[in-house]
């Protein structure tokens, strides 16, 4: 009996410094509508500063003295962040937000290791809370019991802030509607970056007080802002008590989930929240979302389907990619392959985000379990190449069948949020159950057969795949169902006014794209001859998404254009660089805030100006309407 | 010989927020054809109403029929595969397709196509939609990108895509809100046509009077949730209680301020 107490105190403790966190997302969230990605980099920087601080600084003072000022510190980073950078995309739409604040995530995973090194680093111990105490044998440590007690006094601090302040009120006031708050006059910018400030302590905070407990490490940022990601999804965006309710809830779920399922703990967690986006979709203490805001000046070009000339261009433009074999060498053409299998990956998820509106933020768990599916059936059932390949993606329908049914309850950054949960659920099971995913070693010896092996048969294979992939999905695109999903993006009242079901519509389309990605997750199982892990981890579903956003969101084509640009750039940055996410943070950053239409909308523009600047006798023969391509 | 049952049948539709009861008891019919008005002041209660009769909103008592078929507390969806069309008083279309693609849409729901993968949407019954649009008089702005129109046209738009599913009800819920004088006029004389051609019964609210008792068959008005009023527009003029509810107030007012300037 005992043991149980001590497994609920350790649980009730790691949720401090997860409801720190949770509520700092929840509290920006609130007010400038934001889904800070940043928040576990932030987190993060925050135990890293810690780190540093308390070490150099003896003495109780020195150490909580430290951990304060680490926050303090990170909150003027934040500060600094919110002004330079998201004052600028407060008005894009909620994927961008997500997209940058990701790419801010990147950047610091790079910036911590080149500053603190790699390895792991382990915090002093809290002056006064060094020891443990006696529960009927068994031993908790004192400053577990401190971080018990400072939950519910954070919750306390917080909502005498809230109930009993000026900014309070107005950052309550700004939650329910900040148009009216700006209506009446308050200065909006210096609310939303004092707000933002608050909640980066909050997160740093709760980094910097881990630092007794966990060791600090680079990879501390992902780990967290999952949970939180969960967290937040249970108990509602907005909502400080559900953010504590549902960290308290998590947190048990975990240590007990320790000894229910010692392999794959999380399943529990994933089974809680399903259960409550069932009954509650906006949470336990959340509040239904209104639909999200038509965003301003980003109008969308009608679609068309290609010009037959255009369709002719395409054709030559495959050719020419077909005789790629006669002129370049093995690498290059490994290089090619694999570019062909991340266009399948891409125009995958194009489908489900830019005509389905829905943006996955875990896509690459169905491109993973499409490899893994392959994997299993060719090492452990033995099948054959062309069987493995058919049949391999079908579990990336299952997965996508599954999960997708749940994801496609929520919309805009709920979505993206249980997406992101939902892909690392997948890549903690991949890496966990060792005795049939290999854990981290994956599954080695996956190679092609005699009649794809060589390296230009096998990328004559991923290319003539990738043709017909683009080709089908296209062809959905501009099919009754296209026309279908396109609508329950655009208008979800309008589409259930004529008769549309769009969860269903969403969730078809859901099963699609998993399914495309499972084929090239396939595809990449035969040509790195080996899954693992990371095969479906966050960085590639990521990765799909810089693809799709470099050739622009809002083309039919650009999926393609992107992940051709991003695959050679990223391929030649990594060859060149050793902090590849750096530089990828930057260059996220950067198309996000420069260059939000892409390549294909960027041409799309510059040839409409083009048109626009003809004199008048051709414009008569030039098109009246703009179309996207 | 039974009598058939009317279009529309709406029994003692009731619905309360809390304490407040937005709408009590509520009952009238529609036959086909017809063209209802329902009025009354903010707050009367009209828009919950309509959203009991189009399945947004479930009632906590009463009943809504349709052809006799009881329809209470049905989706929006499964309403609308019944027959019924409707606009909505803030217009809901889909921005980033053509005006032509908007009414293909509803014509692929229509004919159920939704889950076609194949075909080619932007063939898809071209005749019947150029049609619909020439019906509402937007013809010539079929290759029109919906999110550049004017509010007018998005209004005509929302007509079209309405008639669609050659719709035995119209529910348009304040179809003139936000227009210019000129164009209230013209659409709901535009709308009256359509459906005494084609035999639709129309329901709507409207806050315009001129457009109301010009076009109304027949107006029902409420007021704090209840039916206080049902009859011809000449009636529901000439009715003293629905002249209070208009008026009442003002005059006390008027009358107040008056003494107290006297004074």
């Amino acid at each position: 009996m005992a043991f149980y107490v001590v497994q609920f105190l350790t649980g009730l403790a790691s949720a401090a410094s997860l409801f720190l966190v949770a509520s700092g997302l929840s509290i920006i969230f609130g007010v400038t509508r934001i889904v800070n990605f940043a928040h576990g980099a932030f987190y993060m920087i925050g135990a890293y500063i810690a780190f540093t601080l308390t070490d150099r600084f003896a003495g109780a003072f020195g150490f909580w003295g430290g951990i304060v000022a680490a926050a303090l510190t990170v909150a003027l980073i934040g500060v600094l962040v919110e002004m330079v950078l998201l004052r600028r995309i407060y008005h894009a739409p909620e994927l961008f937000q997500l997209l940058a604040t990701f790419g801010l995530t990147l950047m610091v995973e790079d910036l911590v290791v080149l500053i603190w090194g790699p390895d792991d680093l382990l915090g002093r111990r809290a002056p006064g809370f060094k020891g443990a105490v006696d529960f009927f044998g068994q031993n908790i440590p004192s400053y577990d019991l401190f971080l018990i007690v400072l939950g519910p006094v954070v919750l306390g601090i917080l909502w005498l802030l809230f109930q009993r302040t000026r900014w309070g009120v107005l950052v309550r006031a700004a939650t329910q509607d900040r148009d009216m708050v700006s209506a009446l006059g308050v200065n909006q910018k210096w609310l939303f970056t004092s707000v933002f400030a608050v909640g980066v302590f909050l997160a740093a905070l709760g980094g910097a007080l881990q630092i007794p407990r966990d060791a600090v490490h680079h990879a501390m940022d992902l780990r967290i802002i999952v949970e939180v990601f969960v967290v937040v999804v249970i108990g509602g965006l907005g909502s400080i008590v559900g953010a504590f309710v549902a960290a308290v809830l998590v947190s048990e779920l975990n240590a007990f989930g320790i000894l229910i399922f010692p392999k794959i703990s999380i399943i529990l967690v994933f089974l809680v929240m399903a259960a409550v986006l069932i009954v509650r979709p906006w949470g336990l203490f959340g509040r239904p979302e209104a639909p999200a805001r038509k965003t301003p000046g980003l109008t969308v070009n009608p679609w068309r389907p290609l010009t037959s000339n255009e369709r002719l261009a395409a054709l030559a433009a495959l050719v020419v990619a077909a005789m790629l074999p006669l002129l370049a060498g093995n690498y290059a053409l490994t290089v090619g392959s694999e570019i062909a299998i991340f266009v399948i990956f891409a125009v995958s998820l194009h489908f489900l985000m830019s005509v389905g509106g829905l943006a996955s933020f875990g896509h690459a768990a169905y491109f993973g379990l499409g490899a893994y599916g392959v994997a299993f059936l060719a090492k452990m059932a033995g099948l054959p190449m062309i069987v493995c390949l058919l049949v391999g993606p079908l579990l990336g329908c299952l997965g996508a069948a599954v999960f997708g049914f749940f994801a496609v309850q929520l919309s805009g950054v709920y979505f993206a949020m249980l997406t992101l949960a939902f892909a690392q659920i997948v890549w903690s099971i991949a890496f966990q159950w060792v005795s049939v995913t290999g854990g981290d070693n994956g599954i080695l010896g996956i190679w092609p057969e005699k009649w794809a092996a060589s390296p230009s048969h096998f990328y004559w294979l991923a290319l003539g795949v990738a043709a017909i992939v683009t080709v089908a999905l296209r062809i959905a695109v501009f099919s009754p169902f296209g026309y279908a999903l396109r609508a329950t993006r655009d208008s979800a009242l309008r589409s259930e006014a004529i008769g549309i079901n769009a969860k269903r519509i969403q969730w078809t389309a859901f099963v699609i794209a998993g399914t495309t990605a499972g084929i090239g997750g396939a595809l990449f199982a035969y040509l790195k001859g080996s899954v693992f892990p990371d095969n479906l981890g966050i960085s590639l579903s990521v990765d799909a998404l810089v693809m799709v956003l470099l050739g622009g969101v809002e083309t039919v084509s650009g999926a393609v254009v992107g992940a051709i640009v991003y695959k050679a750039l990223n391929i030649w940055l990594v060859s060149q660089t050793d902090l590849s996410k750096l530089v990828l943070g930057g260059f996220i950053v950067l198309i996000v805030v420069v260059f939000p239409k892409g390549i294909v909308g960027m041409l799309e523009m510059l040839a409409q100006r083009r048109r626009n600047a003809s004199p008048p006798g051709s414009a008569l023969l030039a098109k009246p309407i703009e179309s996207a391509e | 010989m039974s009598v058939a049952p009317p279009l529309l049948a709406v029994e003692g539709l009731t619905k309360s927020y809390g304490g407040i009861h937005a709408v009590r008891g509520v009952s009238f019919s529609l036959r086909a054809g017809e063209i209802l008005a329902l009025i009354g002041p903010n707050g009367a209660g009209k828009s919950t109403c309509f959203d009991m009769l189009n399945g947004q909103n479930k009632p906590d008592s009463g009943h809504v029929r349709l052809n006799g078929e009881d329809v209470t507390g049905n989706k929006p969806r499964e309403i609308w595969r019944l027959g019924v069309g409707r606009t909505f008083q803030i217009t809901a279309t889909f921005a980033t397709m053509t005006v032509r693609e908007n009414v293909q849409v509803a014509l692929i729901s229509h004919q159920k196509q939704l889950f076609n993968l194949w075909g080619s949407a932007p063939h898809f019954d071209r005749d019947e939609a150029g049609r619909l649009l020439e019906l509402v008089g937007m013809g010539g702005y079929a290759d029109r990108p919906c999110g550049e129109l004017a509010y007018g046209d998005l209004k005509r738009l929302e007509l079209a895509v309405a008639l669609a599913n050659q719709p035995k009800l119209l529910l348009m819920d304040e179809p003139t809100a936000g227009m210019a004088p000129r164009e209230r006029v013209d659409l709901m004389r535009l709308t009256a046509n359509i459906a005494r051609e084609k035999s639709i019964g129309v329901l709507f609210t409207e806050h315009d009077m001129d457009v109301v008792f010009e076009h109304a068959d027949r107006i029902i008005v409420l007021n704090r949730g209840t039916l206080i009023a049902e009859g011809s527009p000449a009636e529901v003029r000439g009715n003293p209680q629905v002249q209070a509810v208009y008026l009442g107030e003002g005059l006390v007012y008027d009358a107040r301020h008056r003494e107290g300037t006297a004074t």
